[in-house]
């Protein structure tokens, strides 16, 4: 359905001229020593665009685009990179970069049957809470982490990227040893593949405990199966629901699976010597053969011969390839960037382009932000894209310290990380996110935002900060990249504002600022 | 201006909109509240199989004692076999002894983790437990999308899996009633830039749910909640609850937590025993504040699971199976125990830890759904999937 509040969008400039103002910007700069930060209003397309390449504008980004344009802006954005030096610092100190998964789990596991043996209840059931705060704050530590990513690093793209996997692969912190897990799922499992080859984020995913334990893999073994990850395997995150596969394929898969588990007990365990050989061992992760069916199976009419791990392999490599599965895939991403169906001719060449690059995330993602949908008719933000949105604009690169407002937001929103109890993840298309109930959410939600700093620089001790800021929303970077394409009652409601905390709360509940 | 009348206004327009409720007039005049207990409630301390000398063995420092007039911690008889337990005294019993309360006892799910949050997931969902299921669907938000008509709400802060899906209902917690969140100029500025968007109807109607409900709080202050001002906890959530669903709406759910009793439970008096009594004078509350309506409406209380049948080490319980569900109502015919049951014994609990579930609550909410709402096999088989709905004669 067509926004009426934006213009038409001007046909894009050609692009020998985009680079010729970017070479004027470059000579500029060589004459005065500034950076070319800016040179007046960004056309409204452009502006289009880079809301949805990003999660929104801040100076740095703009910047950067005015700097390299748009192809080149989109080959860096394809890809990726680390933190930045001031970030990776923040976050090389946290308990969840310095420990690895085993190492938590065992220390759980110990003080587990230490709290058995304690004398009383009360002492029990103290000692019962701090572990459990303990977990909860590694879960928090694994959400502060992906929202200052999101917020600050200039991979924005990137960083969508990462939240798009993570709830494609969706796990529940809440579940078993989850907590533990989860920020090692990410950074290993996730992360470095987020614009890589889907076939090695999906064998990434297979052998990673945090999903093994979630989809109950971990208690599936020959003779006992288990056939919920199998079944959700094929469903949800490969073929899709209508991918042509039946029940057969699930229980022969499920067989394919067995003996991927976890095993937090130190020391090699007890086989048999014929299965030694097929023993795998990875930090928490394990392939035990004595659990693995070992005869051959069939999967979607292609045979697995009985060999252990590598039937898992083969299964990636498999699942991966299927023309239902870059159809799944390439439809779910179109959905979550463009906020609607694709148009026929897209979806068909980002399926195309999906199986002959053999699965290359990036090759798919530069068709689709180059394509013609992708600065089509805005659509309504889920909860992340808004939040993580406003506080781009309104702290436009400083960095608040403190993300437990922006929990608490997400969760009032409905949207919280490591928060969907079901595998199938939070919906991708923007209706989920628009009842009347959570619209007026999310007006709430934009005065928090607007009217102060809301604790954002607090630090988590309660300490005074080293740091503070507040919400600087009428910007250089609003006059530049949002005011432009306010339509005349957005401005109207601005202009009615009794105060600047009022100006930031109208702005942010503006149909201009919901839409991507 | 009256919410009828407001939507009135919205006009067809709004109708048209996909994801807006349709608000035509409700063909019945049945009002339904689905209490969800969070946490797997111990139903044997509640319904209390006192006439069971195997329920006194199992649960040495928990169970409640056999109904004797003269003890005030005693079971409140029910009938031969059952009693209630004392904390209800002032609130169930009354609504038992007047034939509005009607229990299920051996009540629940199939599904087997034990889990709260699979368990309580998949009753909220209602699907069947085996073949593939439609996540995201809950079977309150399909009984609203099957009766057509219906004003449905989540009185939480989060709308529930059992009622998300298709049909857009809204959700607004009545824990802590406040002001309205942006005064009448506010509204009217934001409300002004969606002017001709296809959101205006949505943004329309969640301002005039937060007006509404602030016009209750207003009148809450002033006295006209009876006594409402005075409560606390839950039973002020429930009379909030109560005065929207007499005047707004007619398909609620709420959700009570705080019943996952590993240690230190409680028998007569403790934490089981605080929390059934705050939940007790809520649900009386709730049927007080709703006057004559009360005649035409039904709560049904359920939880994910029951809990051990013997007590733990830590003087508690752990998860179970087999729940009791609550029926209450002017018209449910009430006074009695309903659903297939068997002895308190050693040898009828499953795995021999557990009440069995003899009474799947897709098949016992499908029969009285049948009932409440005159609906029909297919209509019931997209509620409850693949269920067959059995009639209890609850209502």
């Amino acid at each position: 359905m067509p926004v009426a509040c934006r213009p038409p969008a001007p046909a894009p400039r050609p692009a020998p001229r985009r680079l010729f103002r970017a070479l004027a910007g470059a000579l500029l700069c060589l004459g005065c020593g500034l950076l070319p930060a800016a040179d007046g209003p960004l056309a409204p397309a452009d502006a289009r665009w880079l809301d949805r390449v990003t999660y929104g504008l801040d100076s740095a980004t703009l910047a950067r685009y005015r700097a390299l344009g748009r192809k080149r802006f989109l080959d860096e954005q394809l890809q990726g990179g680390g933190d930045d030096p001031a970030l990776a610092a923040v976050l090389a100190d946290l308990p969840i970069t310095r420990e690895d998964p085993l190492e938590l789990v065992q220390a759980a596991e110990a003080e587990g049957r230490r709290i058995q043996n304690l004398a009383s209840d009360e002492d029990r059931q103290q000692a019962r809470q701090a572990q459990n705060q303990l977990a909860g704050q590694l879960a928090y530590e694994t959400a502060r982490r992906h929202l200052l990513r999101a917020v600050l690093s200039p991979h924005q793209l990137q960083e969508q990227m990462v939240w798009f996997w993570m709830n494609h692969f969706n796990l529940y912190q809440a579940k078993g040893n989850l907590r533990y897990t989860l920020a090692d799922f990410e950074e290993r499992a996730v992360r470095p593949h987020a614009l890589g080859r889907f076939r090695d984020l999906l064998l990434a995913t297979m052998t990673h405990p945090a999903m093994l334990v979630y989809l109950d893999n971990a208690q599936s073994s020959a003779g006992r199966i288990n056939e919920n990850y199998a079944r959700e395997l094929l469903e949800l995150h490969t073929l899709g629901v209508d991918g042509g596969y039946g029940q057969q394929d699930v229980q022969e898969l499920a067989r394919v699976l067995t003996g991927l588990g976890v095993d937090a007990t130190p020391g090699t365990p007890r086989l048999r010597a014929d299965g030694q050989p097929f023993l795998l061992r990875r930090g928490l992760f394990e392939f035990n053969p004595t659990r693995h069916d070992f005869l051959d199976k069939t999967l979607l009419g292609t045979r697995i011969p009985a060999a252990g791990f590598p039937e898992v392999e083969q299964v990636a490599d498999l699942l991966a390839a299927q023309p239902a599965t870059a159809r799944f895939i390439c439809r779910k991403l179109a959905l979550y960037f463009l906020g609607q169906e694709p148009s026929p001719a897209l979806a068909q060449e980002l399926g195309r382009t999906f199986l002959r690059s053999r699965g290359d995330i990036a090759a798919v993602l530069r068709v689709l932000c180059g394509s013609r949908d992708f600065t089509g008719a805005p659509a309504f933000k889920d909860p992340v894209h808004y939040v993580v949105g406003a506080l781009r604009l309104a702290y436009d690169g400083k960095r608040p310290g403190n993300m437990k407002p922006v929990v608490n937001w997400l969760n009032q929103l409905g949207e919280p990380l490591y928060g969907h109890l079901t595998p199938d993840g939070y919906p991708v298309l923007p209706a989920a996110w628009s009842s009347p109930a959570q619209l007026v959410k999310r007006f709430e939600i934009a005065r928090a935002i607007g009217g102060g700093n809301a604790g954002l620089f607090d630090s988590e001790d309660g300490q005074p900060a080293a740091a503070t800021g507040f919400p600087l929303l009428s910007s250089r970077l609003f006059y530049e990249a949002i005011e432009p394409a306010l339509s005349p009652g957005t401005r109207q409601a601005l202009d009615q504002a009794a105060s600047q905390q009022e100006w930031n709360t109208f702005l942010l509940s503006s149909p201009e600022f919901m839409m991507r | 201006m009256e919410r009828r009348g407001f939507l009135r206004m919205l006009g067809a327009s709004a109708l048209a909109v996909r994801g807006v409720r349709l608000l035509a007039a409700p063909a019945t005049d049945a009002r339904l509240l689905l209490v969800f207990l969070r946490g797997g409630y111990d139903c044997a301390n509640v319904l209390v199989p006192w006439s069971s000398p195997f329920y006194h063995q199992a649960r040495p420092s928990l169970a409640i004692a056999r109904p004797d007039p003269a003890d005030p911690r005693a079971a409140l008889a029910l009938d031969a076999d059952w009693g209630l337990h004392p904390a209800l005294r002032d609130s169930i019993l009354p609504l038992w002894q007047k034939g509005q309360a009607a229990f299920i006892p051996f009540a629940g799910t199939q599904d087997l983790s034990r889990s709260h949050f699979e368990t309580q997931d998949s009753m909220e969902a209602g699907e069947p437990l085996d073949g593939p299921r439609e996540y995201g669907s809950g079977f309150l938000n399909r009984l609203a999308a099957a009766c057509g008509s219906l004003n449905p709400v989540a009185f939480t802060d989060s709308l529930p899996l059992a009622m998300a899906g298709a049909a857009a209902i809204p959700n607004i917690s009545l824990r802590q009633f406040g002001k309205a969140p942006f005064d009448q100029r506010q509204m009217a500025v934001i409300q002004g830039m969606y002017r001709g968007l296809p959101l205006e109807p949505q943004v329309a109607e969640g301002f005039q749910l937060k007006r509404d409900v602030a016009l209750e709080y207003q009148k809450e202050m002033e006295g006209a909640g009876r006594d409402a001002v005075s409560s606390r906890g839950f039973e002020l959530e429930a009379r909030r609850t109560a005065r929207l669903m007499r005047d707004r709406f007619n398909l609620g759910f709420i959700d009570v937590g705080g019943w996952d009793t590993h240690v230190n439970e409680g028998g007569a008096q403790g934490a089981l025993a605080t929390n059934l009594e705050s939940l007790g004078r809520g649900l009386a509350g709730f049927a007080q504040e709703l006057g004559p309506a009360w005649n035409r409406t039904v709560v049904v209380v359920v939880s994910e699971f029951g809990r051990t049948f013997r007590e733990n080490g830590t003087r508690g319980t752990d998860h179970g199976h087999g729940s009791v569900h609550w029926v209450l109502g002017g018209a449910v015919r009430g006074g009695r125990l309903a659903g297939e049951q068997v002895p308190v014994t050693r040898e009828t609990l499953f795995q021999d830890r557990d009440f069995p579930v003899l009474n799947e609550y897709r098949e016992v909410l499908g029969g009285l759904f049948q009932r409440l709402y005159g609906l029909g096999a297919a209509q019931l088989e997209t509620v409850f999937p693949r269920a067959r709905p059995r009639d209890l004669g609850l209502i």
